[in-house]
């Protein structure tokens, strides 16, 4: 336990609000990872989405997930919803940087990530 | 074991109904990839379940003359297993999930399930137990398997608890970790059958004693506590972890080396041996071995996985290792058990057809694992802009997939019918299901 919790705390990060609670059990309950990825874990179907709002912003995933598209469907869900899961991805956002962007790769096949925000 | 093989049936054409839908989004929109998707895992990962557990149920009382400790238990088990299985998948045909990736049915239903684990795990200790003389390797491999199956299905579960709940990093750390344990642990019970079915079609008991077994049994043990880590290079955590699974994933090259050494030699005993399909699929089984290794090598050299992380790589090792190793492996005690009990039936009736099956399905998970290499060598080149013009490029290489996803599923289903049959008729002349009692 204490091996692979380490160096996973988050205490630079606010705690998940209420409404980010709400949008995680939402994703569950809709099972989007069948589809979706964070840091490049879950279903290829759909793009990853651990850095979207910061590189798309709220309001485009927001319309995206009000609306559907071609490859996914239009889950009925209320404006509140919608709000919770925008607020969900916002939380993921927070937490890092997927794929990584600034980083150093050694001569013995190690990575070195500078992007970390801890 | 029959039930797994109706398992394996029903979650390959699941599987091929996702395919489809991964070509055109709006194939059976009202039967979501949301649901095949879950329905294909479960499915397959219950079929890898029910044919291994099958088998050592058979093999202790049968062969390895230790009656169960419980018959009733055994009877209990297959019970709670159909009927918790059939509501996870009324669950997912009506849309009610709830869980985490690969268990993503409502968790109260995982309850069955650990006691399922409980009385699988009494059953089995109580009764290897009564062997008084030196355990044979694969008596370790199937009890480890069980016990580090009930600990990493308990972390698997720890989502519940809001300290990992919300966290998320936290919780993508112990989903990932628990996930990589878990199969660690059903390869123990897979990799202990096919142990045992070397040292049976052998009939040399130096496979399962010998110092190198336990060599590579503790190998694989090392690597099923603490070789994790490459599904979470790229998840913020201590660097220190990222390194150490990393040491962790290259002494696998020992193994990989054994197997290359073992295969060169192996080739003399499979010519003479072509007729038994067991000894067939144990081969195959071998070759999907090294190549499924060697891919595993090379994504978990932090530098390769930077690229191949988040890809149909990915997916081609997950796919590579469980239907080209796993599955080979017990329908080789598929065919073994059936050959055991009606030593002449398949020869008479379906040699043909099973060659048949086995070569389709074979050549076919070749195409279908290099198709995946080369979409994720695609998706690896995604420089995050368009989802949609990076789908339309590897496209080609996705029907390529799904085209050989199905013919591969043809295979199967020939292979799996006549496992079906025959398994059948074994238990309408002298009832496996009644093992010998205590």
């Amino acid at each position: 336990m204490t091996v692979y919790t380490s160096g996973t705390d988050t205490t630079h990060l606010p705690p998940m609000s209420d409404q980010a609670r709400l949008g995680q059990n939402i994703y569950q309950d809709k099972n989007c990872i069948a589809c979706h990825q964070f840091y490049g874990l879950g279903g290829y179907m759909g793009p990853d989405l651990t850095n979207v709002i910061s590189t798309r912003g709220e309001a485009y995933a927001g319309a995206f997930i009000t609306s559907g598209t071609a490859r996914m469907p239009n889950f009925d869900l209320s404006p509140d919803e919608v709000s919770a899961l925008v607020a969900f991805l916002s939380a993921v956002d927070q937490t890092g940087t997927y794929p990584p962007k600034n980083y150093a790769v050694a001569w013995n096949g190690t990575v070195s990530q500078e992007d970390d925000p801890r | 074991m029959r039930l797994g093989m109706l398992a394996l049936a029903a979650g390959m054409f699941f599987g091929v109904i996702g395919g489809f839908q991964f070509l055109f989004p709006e194939f059976l929109q009202e039967f979501l990839f949301t649901k095949t998707r879950p329905l294909h895992v479960s499915l397959v990962i219950s079929s890898i379940f029910l044919i291994a557990i099958g088998g050592i149920y058979f093999y202790l009382p049968r062969q390895c003359r230790l009656p169960l400790f419980s018959v009733k238990a055994v009877s209990l088990h297959f019970w709670i297993f159909l009927v918790t299985g059939l509501a996870i998948i009324a669950c997912y045909l009506s849309g009610q999930f709830g869980g985490r990736e690969y268990f993503e049915f409502p968790p109260i239903l995982s309850l069955p399930i650990f006691l399922t684990w409980i009385l699988f795990g009494v059953n089995y200790f109580n009764t290897v137990r009564q062997d008084t003389e030196s355990w044979p390797v694969y008596y370790w491999m199937w009890g480890t398997g069980i016990v580090f199956f009930f600990i990493t299905y308990t972390e698997a579960h720890l989502y519940l608890i809001p300290y990992f709940r919300e966290n998320m990093v936290r919780e993508i750390m112990v989903q990932w970790k628990s996930y990589g344990a878990l199969t660690g642990s059903w390869n123990m019970l897979v990799y202990g059958t096919a142990l045992y079915l070397a040292t049976k079609i052998s009939g040399c008991d130096k496979y399962a004693r010998s110092k190198l077994a336990f060599g590579l049994y503790f190998l694989g043990l090392f690597n099923l506590m603490f070789g994790w880590a490459h599904h979470t290079y790229l998840v913020p955590s201590d660097p220190w972890i990222r390194s150490f699974a990393y040491f962790v994933s290259m002494t696998e090259l020992f193994i990989f080396g054994k197997i290359i050494w073992d295969w060169r030699s192996s080739l003399e005993d499979w010519q003479k041996n072509r007729h038994c399909n067991a000894y067939r699929f144990l081969i195959a089984a071998d070759i999907w071995v090294f190549v499924n290794l060697g891919l595993a090598l090379i994504i978990s050299v932090p530098a390769f996985n930077l690229f191949t992380h988040g890809t149909h790589i990915t997916v081609a090792h997950a796919m590579g290792s469980t239907i080209g190793i796993n599955m080979m492996i017990l329908l080789a005690s598929v065919f073994y058990v059936i050959r055991e009990e009606l030593p002449n039936e398949v020869h008479a009736r379906c040699s043909k057809q099973l060659r048949s099956g086995y070569l389709l399905a074979n050549l076919s998970l070749a195409v279908f694992f290099v198709a995946l290499i080369l979409a994720g060598i695609g998706k690896g080149n995604y420089d995050g802009g368009s989802f949609q013009e990076m789908m339309l490029a590897i496209r080609p290489f996705l029907v390529a997939f799904t085209v050989s996803g199905v013919t591969m599923m043809i295979g199967f289903w020939i292979i799996l019918w006549h496992g079906f049959r025959l398994m059948g008729k074994i238990m309408e002349s002298d009832g496996i299901a009644e093992p010998l009692p205590a």
